[in-house]
């Protein structure tokens, strides 16, 4: 009995121990926003059926913030080769890159996200500006030039063009990227338009203190932050039939029976009006490529270059189906020449 | 008994004694009573509200509605240029999504010139089917010019539509499927083309961005990876700690501070040991990220505090007479533990472990930091390679946006609860058989 123990223990430990050699990777390993993810998905599973001597990326979610961490840990065919992001990496993640031996990033920029305001689909049609997104959500708002705490609990109270409904919106958490897009493109817009800034600046704040001013919502329960993903939304809007959430473009159009669409400064959000550039809030979507990667990991070189054609991210592609804002056709070919080029951060 | 009490006391002195709270005190028992059926009824109409709900919506997911098309592989259309013989890759790169639209047309009645629609048709069939038509012909070249009756899968939003979790009231330009498509659909269905079949695919079919070729095939992979990791691990590290610790090791304050230590780890949250599993094994000693033995290695960890305090339970449960006995005939303390205690303790060690591999089967937060939950579309070949766990793929669809992943969820949640009803009750059978009483 206990030498069979024996046995079985050592082969036990030589299998953790025989993992720990890592040999040349053969697979693209892909990290980061939640808000790609469904993209990346799309792309490496077609790159994988396409090509049948690579394998299928790995893709895994769990946040822009996070993926690019991973990302910035070092180089080494231990480490991911490609960090999804909602939003542009931030110069202090670029120098902790640089520190930990990631020197080289090639950006690329694949299309572009819109983000929607949603009622449940029997509610009446909404009309919104980004001051009265402000106006409702804000934790202080300017009445005669001065900061107050926000007074206002009904929607028409903000507006008489909106309904009489009580002030419950869903907005996304802090971790996600969608967040600095909604606070950027609402809420401090929305303070400027409505004399926010103004006021707090005549209350002794300089511009910097304005802004964050500007963009710290109401904590009383009116504005509810969302951790999760718009799954999560939907089913607050589902038990709370007058509520506001807020979802990515796409999301809205794989739900659009369930949820009805707000317009924002008078432009209905779609495909369409995000790529014209009219549909005021939208954001660049991006991926980071590890240049030293390339050539070592098999297949990485062609998953970029495979996600970056027009079959995949142009207007007719399977992304763009799915509710992805391709960009404009001389983008993309720049995108294209520029990681051909090697271009780096 | 009456007659001693009432000779013993005279009933004069003391007439209300054996009254005293007689009443009382079985009304208290009938109320406490109550609340324990209460408590139950409470536990079960939750439990019978959260498989309803599951069931409910999960059992639709077992059902893969699939359009049966005689398809022709035609020459004209694969290879124009007929240079197949010389070039293999011709095959791989045709376009079969015309050929599957064609086969489609076909069937509808409608003339393929007719362009606008032939552009309603696409969104019908999976696009998986194109790679369904490759494949096929790529392995039987001699298929060129044939037709042949194929299953292609429905897309999924027509599964949904035909399974009726698409409401048709909305207005046609805010759905996903449009009228002429729900027309063709009931026609198809009407001649026995389209049809529900069992969904083998959910249980062989990797990750995909499709909802109709998802599957769980790489999360139970990656499961039964883990398992057996765990299994082999747990079961080995926890049996020989337990055994030392209960059989050999003097009580003294070290052996009791490992005790607390082992009780305290028992009730660490897991994403803590996926942190340790992210600091030890993946940065420091760079085994691969996503990989079903870094994950198997973390929850053994996991597992260990449980299968240990059940061991002991189970070691310290054996009678010392059985102890005294064997010594006494002059076995070692080595014998005495391998040919007598072990045994004896074995349906308790078990009933432990499956447990112990139960919550292991269920866990996804340690999962996350390994970079187990992630879209891999592959099969894992060996433990070494990317792979997900049940759990994760069931979170990975919680978050998806098509409808078509809700039925999935919750049909892969009826999966792993079937999982986990399977382990259980072997660990009641195992118990019941090998139970023996002193």
């Amino acid at each position: 009995m206990n030498k069979l123990f024996i046995t079985a223990s050592a082969v036990a430990l030589s299998l953790a121990m025989s993992a720990g050699v890592a040999a040349a990777r053969d697979q693209v390993q892909v990290a980061g926003s939640s808000t790609v993810l469904p993209y990346a998905k799309i792309v490496a599973e077609r790159f994988g059926e396409t090509f049948s001597n690579f394998k299928t990326p790995v893709v895994e979610s769990g946040g822009s913030g996070a993926g690019i961490k991973e990302f910035c840990k070092g180089a080494g065919v231990d480490t991911i080769d490609i960090a999804n992001s909602s939003r542009a990496m931030k110069d202090s993640e670029v120098e902790s890159c640089k520190t930990n031996g990631v020197a080289d990033i090639q950006e690329v920029r694949f299309g572009y996200d819109g983000i929607v305001f949603a009622t449940d689909s029997a509610g009446p049609d909404w009309k919104l500006n980004p001051a009265d997104v402000y106006k409702a959500l804000a934790a202080k708002i300017a009445i005669d030039g001065k900061l107050v705490d926000n007074p206002n609990t009904k929607w028409n109270q903000v507006n008489p063009a909106l309904p009489d409904w009580d002030i419950a919106a869903y907005i996304p958490g802090e971790k996600h990227g969608t967040r600095e897009v909604f606070e950027e493109k609402m809420l401090i817009a929305g303070c400027k338009e409505s004399g926010g800034i103004e006021a707090a600046v005549a209350g002794g704040m300089d511009e910097k203190a304005a802004e964050s001013a500007c963009k710290a919502v109401r904590k009383d329960g009116k504005a509810v932050d969302i951790d999760g993903d718009y799954t999560e939304t939907l089913a607050r809007i589902d038990s709370n039939k007058q509520g506001v959430g807020v979802f990515g473009l796409s999301f809205y159009e794989n739900n659009a029976d369930k949820l009805k669409v707000a317009d924002v400064s008078g432009i209905t959000p779609s495909v369409e009006t995000v790529a014209s550039g009219e549909y005021p809030v939208s954001r660049p979507l991006f991926f980071y490529v590890k240049k030293a990667h390339l050539g070592v990991v098999t297949g990485l070189k062609e998953y970029v270059e495979f996600f970056l054609d027009d079959q995949m991210v142009g207007p007719d592609g399977p992304l763009a189906e799915y509710g992805l804002v391709p960009a404009p056709d001389a983008e993309r070919q720049e995108q294209r020449d520029a990681f051909t080029g090697g271009k780096t951060m | 008994m009456t007659d001693i009490a009432a000779t013993a006391l005279p009933v004069a002195s003391r007439p209300s004694r054996r009254d005293i709270g007689l009443k009382k005190r079985y009304a208290a028992e009938a109320r406490f009573r109550m609340y324990g059926i209460a408590a139950i009824t409470f536990g079960l109409m939750f439990l019978a509200i959260m498989l309803g709900s599951i069931v409910s919506k999960g059992y639709t997911a077992f059902w893969q509605t699939t359009i049966t098309l005689p398809v022709t592989f035609d020459p004209a259309l694969i290879d124009p240029q007929d240079k197949r013989a010389s070039d293999p890759s011709v095959l791989v790169k045709a376009n079969y999504d015309k050929i599957a639209q064609q086969a489609l047309a076909a069937k509808l009645g409608i003339n393929p010139g007719d362009k606008s629609m032939m552009a309603r048709l696409k969104g019908i069939l999976s696009d998986s089917g194109r790679i369904q038509l490759r494949d096929m012909l790529v392995a039987d070249p001699s298929l060129m010019g044939r037709t042949v009756e194929v299953s292609i899968l429905a897309s999924a939003n027509m599964d949904s539509a035909f399974k009726g979790q698409i409401d048709l009231s909305v207005p046609e330009a805010r759905r996903k499927v449009k009228d002429q498509q729900v027309t063709w659909m009931n026609q198809l269905a009407a001649e026995g083309v389209l049809t529900k079949q069992f969904n083998t695919g959910l249980f062989t079919f990797g990750a995909s961005s499709r909802p109709e070729t998802s599957g769980l095939g790489v999360a139970i992979a990656g499961s039964l990876y883990m398992m057996g990791i765990v299994l082999v691990l747990a079961l080995l590290i926890g049996v020989a700690a337990s055994i030392y610790l209960e059989e050999f090791a003097a009580k003294s304050r070290l052996t009791d501070l490992i005790e607390v230590n082992i009780n305290n780890l028992a009730a660490v949250p897991s994403i803590v040991f996926g942190l340790l599993g992210l600091a030890v094994f993946i940065n420091f000693l760079g085994m691969p990220r996503s990989a079903a033995v870094v994950g198997g290695i973390t929850l053994s960890l996991m597992t260990l505090p449980t299968i240990i305090i059940a061991t002991r339970a189970a070691l310290a449960a054996v009678p010392p007479s059985i102890r005294q006995a064997a010594l006494g005939l002059g076995a070692s303390r080595m014998q005495m533990v391998f040919h007598h205690v072990l045994p004896l303790a074995m349906p308790g060690i078990l009933t432990g472990t499956i447990i112990g591999l139960a919550r292991a089967l269920g866990e996804t937060a340690p999962l996350l930091l390994i970079g187990m939950v992630a879209f891999v579309a592959d099969y894992p070949a060996t433990p070494l390679d990317p792979a997900t766990a049940l759990p994760v793929q069931i979170y990975m669809w919680a978050n998806e946006a098509e409808r078509a992943f809700v039925e999935r969820m919750s049909g892969a949640i009826i999966i792993l609860l079937v999982f986990l009803m399977a382990m259980n009750l072997t660990a009641i059978l195992l118990r019941r058989k090998f139970e023996r009483r002193w």
